[in-house]
C-alpha cells in the first residue's frame, strides 16, 4: 500500500468516512439530480434519528469493552408500555415519559447487574435478556398494536421551517432531528469532556489496570448498560412519535444495522475506542447509500449485501490500523 | 486428547471413578440431573401424555435440526470465537439445492442424479462460503463477531437479492423421505445429528486439529508460539461449521419442501444459548459435544412439556432465556472461591 494511503487510512475512521460520504455524494447527485437537495438530506436525516440515538447509546457500552443486542427489547418494551400508559391509562406527558425512560434504564440496568454477578460475557446476558425481554412482550402484549395515541404524542412538532412554499423544497426540522443533536452533544460532552467519560474509555482499553487505579468496576458497568437502555426507550419512544402507533416488534431486527454503524464509526469491540462524531458519520454514510440506492432505482436487496462488504472493509481497515500502530509502538 | 485432560487435572484412574469425576468436572452431571428432573416433572404433570413413544419421536424428529447448527456454532465458540452467519449459510446451501433440483437444468428421468448433484452443489458452496470465512477471521485481524456479520449480510443478501425473497419448493420424494424414514423406530434426522455429534466430538477430542482449537480458544498467541499454524486451526473451524449447516440445510429442506432466505432466523441466537447451556465457555477453549447434547435435550424436553400443556410458544422462549441465566448462576455460585477465572 502506497505511504500516502497508509497515512490516510491510519488517521481513523472520520476522515475515510468523510472521504466515502462526499464521494457517494457525487455519485448520487450525478445520478440523480434530486438526491442532493437540501429536503431530501433532511429527511434523510429524520429517517435515520431513531437508528442514530441507539448507536449512540450502544457506542458507550462498546467503550467499555462489551456488547449488548438486547437495546431492540429493551426498545420495544419501553415503547408498549409508555403507549400503553398514554393511551389506556391516559397519563400525563411527563408520567409517561419517566415511565419510558425508567422502564428503559431499568432493563439496562438488569444486564448489568447478570454481567456483574455471574461473571458472564456481555453478549451471552444480553442473547438470554434480549429473548427474555420479547418473548414477554410479546406474550403479554398478545402482539396486539396500540393507536390513538394521545395528539401530544403523535402530532408531528415541526421546530423549524423554511424554502418553498408548500412545495416539494420545503425543510422542516423536526422534533427526533432535534432529540438526536441533543444526544448526540451530551453524549459527545460526556465521553470528551466529563471524568466519567475518562473513566469510560480508562475501563474499556484496560480493565484490570482501571480496576488497580482504583475505578468502581459495577458503577461504571451500571452506567453504560443503563444509559443504552435510557437511549433506548428514547429512541422507542420517538418512533411510536413518527409512526402513531405502537407495534410490539417494530423495532426487533434492526440491531445488526446498529451495531454495523457504529463499528463502522470506530468503535472497537475489544473496547477504549469510538467517537459519537465517527457513530454520526457511519450512520449518516448508511443512511445515504439506503436512500440514494432507493432513489436510482437499485433493489433495496442490494443494501444488504453492501452493508456486509462495508463491514468487512472497515473489519479489515482496523487491522490495518492496529498493525501500523503496533509498528510505530514497537 | 491428552492435552485436554492434561488441561483439565483429571488423574489416571480407571474405571467408573474416572467417570463420574470427568462427570462431575465438566458439569454434565447437573445437566442430567436437570433433564431428569424435567422428564420426571412433565411426566407428573402430563400424566400419559408426556412421556409417550409419539411425544418421544416427536422431539427425535425436532431436535436434529437445531441441533446441527449449534453444532456449527459450538467450534467457533470453543476456538474463542462465533459464527454469526451459520443460518444465512445454511439457508444459502438449501437455496441453491433447491434450484437445482426445481429449475429443470438437470434431465428430468434422473431423480438420484439430480439429487447427488444437488447435494454436491450445496456442499461446494458451503465449502467455499466457509474457507472464506475462516480465512477472513483468520487473517483480518479483527473479531470474529464483526467478520461473520459482514458474511452473513453478504450471503442473506445475494440470497434475497436472487430469490427476490420468495421461497423456492417442491422437491422429489426420494429427498422427502429422509425426513419421514425411520431406522429401528429412530427418525433419521436424529440418526445423521447424531452421527455428526460423534464425528465432531471425536475431531475435538482425538485429532491434532481437533485439540488445537482449544488451544487456541485459550490463548492464540501462545498457541502460535508453540509451532502450530492457527491460520489453518481456524479456517478448518469455520469451514467444518459452515459444512454442519450443509447438512441442517438438507433436513430443512425434506421437513419444509421449500427453501427460502427468511427460514430458520430465530435459531441464531438459540445456537448461542444452547451451547452456553451446555457448559461451553463463551471466552473459548472450554466446551464439549456432550454437554451440548444434553443442552439440546433440555430445551426440546421444556419446549414439548410447555406445548403440551398449552403454554403459549411465545413464553417457551422466555422459559429458555431464564433458563440459561439460572444454570449460569448456579454454576457461578459452585464454583465461586475455587475456581479464580478471567
Amino acid at each position: 500500500m502506497p505511504s500516502v494511503v497508509r497515512q490516510f487510512l491510519q488517521r481513523g475512521p472520520s476522515a475515510y468516512l468523510g472521504a466515502l460520504i462526499v464521494i457517494l455524494a457525487l455519485v448520487f447527485s450525478t445520478l440523480e439530480s434530486s438526491f442532493f437537495s437540501l429536503s431530501n438530506m433532511v429527511d434523510l436525516v429524520e429517517g435515520a434519528s431513531v437508528t442514530a440515538i441507539l448507536a449512540i447509546g450502544l457506542l458507550v457500552v462498546l467503550v467499555v469493552g462489551g456488547i449488548d443486542i438486547s437495546f431492540a427489547a429493551t426498545a420495544s418494551v419501553a415503547q408498549y408500555l409508555a403507549a400503553y400508559a398514554a393511551t389506556r391509562l391516559r397519563l400525563p406527558m411527563l408520567a409517561v415519559l419517566a415511565i419510558n425512560l425508567g422502564v428503559g434504564a431499568a432493563l439496562g440496568l438488569v444486564n448489568a447487574w447478570l454481567i456483574d454477578r455471574l461473571r458472564a460475557t456481555s453478549i451471552i446476558i444480553s442473547i438470554s435478556t434480549m429473548s427474555l425481554y420479547f418473548a414477554l412482550l410479546m406474550y403479554f402484549s398478545g402482539g396486539r398494536y396500540i393507536y390513538g395515541f394521545p395528539s401530544w404524542l403523535s402530532d408531528p412538532v415541526v421546530l423549524l421551517e423554511f424554502g418553498g412554499a408548500g412545495g416539494d423544497g420545503m425543510v422542516r426540522i423536526t422534533l427526533p432531528i432535534a432529540v438526536m443533536v441533543g444526544v448526540a452533544l451530551l453524549t459527545a460532552f460526556l465521553l470528551r469532556r466529563s471524568a466519567l467519560g475518562r473513566q469510560l474509555y480508562a475501563f474499556g482499553g484496560n480493565p484490570e489496570a482501571a480496576k488497580r487505579a482504583g475505578i468502581n468496576v459495577f458503577f461504571i458497568q451500571s452506567f453504560a448498560y443503563g444509559y443504552l437502555g435510557l437511549l433506548a426507550g428514547l429512541a422507542g419512544l420517538l418512533q411510536a412519535h413518527r409512526v402513531g402507533e405502537s407495534v410490539p416488534n417494530a423495532m426487533g431486527g434492526g440491531e445488526l444495522f446498529v451495531l454495523a454503524a457504529a463499528v463502522l464509526g470506530g468503535a472497537s469491540l475489544s473496547g477504549g475506542r469510538g467517537s459519537v462524531g465517527g457513530v454520526m458519520l457511519g450512520i449518516l454514510l448508511l443512511a445515504m447509500l439506503r436512500n440514494g440506492l432507493n432513489l436510482i432505482g437499485i433493489s433495496p436487496y442490494f443494501f444488504q449485501i453492501l452493508l456486509g462488504l462495508a463491514i468487512l472493509a472497515s473489519a479489515s481497515l482496523s487491522g490495518v490500523r492496529a498493525k501500523g500502530q503496533r509498528g510505530l509502538a514497537a | 486428547m491428552s492435552a485436554v485432560t492434561a488441561a483439565k487435572h483429571v488423574p489416571e484412574t480407571p474405571g467408573w471413578m474416572q467417570l463420574r469425576r470427568r462427570l462431575t468436572h465438566s458439569g454434565n452431571a447437573g445437566l442430567l440431573l436437570l433433564l431428569l428432573v424435567l422428564c420426571v416433572g412433565f411426566s407428573i404433570a402430563l400424566p400419559g401424555r408426556f412421556a409417550s413413544i409419539s411425544t418421544l419421536t416427536a422431539m427425535l424428529l425436532q431436535v436434529p435440526e437445531l441441533g446441527l447448527l449449534a453444532l456449527a456454532m459450538l467450534l467457533p465458540l470453543i476456538s474463542g470465537g462465533i459464527n454469526l452467519s451459520i443460518i444465512a449459510s445454511a439457508n444459502m446451501a438449501a437455496l441453491a439445492m433447491a434450484w437445482l433440483l426445481t429449475s429443470g437444468v438437470l434431465p428430468p428421468n434422473h431423480a438420484a442424479f439430480g439429487i447427488v448433484a444437488a447435494l454436491l452443489l450445496g456442499a461446494l458452496l458451503a465449502l467455499l462460503v466457509g474457507l472464506v470465512t475462516g480465512y477472513l477471521v483468520a487473517t483480518l485481524n479483527a473479531h470474529p463477531i464483526l467478520v461473520t456479520l459482514g458474511v452473513m449480510s453478504v450471503v442473506n443478501g445475494a440470497c434475497v437479492l436472487l430469490t427476490r425473497g420468495k421461497p423456492i419448493g417442491g422437491f422429489p420424494d426420494a429427498l422427502l423421505a429422509i425426513g419421514s424414514h425411520t431406522l429401528l423406530g429412530v427418525p433419521l434426522p436424529f440418526w445423521i445429528f447424531s452421527l455428526a455429534s460423534l464425528l465432531v466430538g471425536l475431531y475435538l477430542s482425538r485429532t491434532r486439529y481437533g485439540v488445537a482449537v482449544y488451544m487456541v480458544g485459550s490463548n492464540l498467541e501462545a498457541t502460535r508460539y508453540s509451532g502450530i499454524d492457527t491460520r489453518w486451526v481456524l479456517i478448518s473451524v469455520y469451514t467444518i461449521s459452515t459444512l454442519l449447516c450443509w447438512l441442517a440445510a438438507i433436513l430443512m429442506m425434506a421437513r419444509f419442501n421449500s427453501a427460502s432466505a427468511d427460514y430458520a432466523q430465530s435459531y441464531l441466537l438459540v445456537t448461542v444459548l444452547a451451547a452456553v447451556l451446555g457448559g461451553v465457555d463463551p471466552f473459548g477453549g472450554f466446551g464439549e459435544v456432550s454437554g451440548l447434547f444434553l443442552a439440546l435435550l433440555i430445551l426440546q424436553v421444556i419446549s414439548s412439556g410447555l406445548n403440551l400443556l398449552g403454554v403459549d410458544p411465545q413464553l417457551t422462549q422466555a422459559v429458555w432465556g431464564g433458563t440459561l441465566i439460572a444454570v449460569m448462576a448456579v454454576r457461578y455460585v459452585m464454583t465461586r472461591g475455587t475456581v479464580a477465572k478471567h
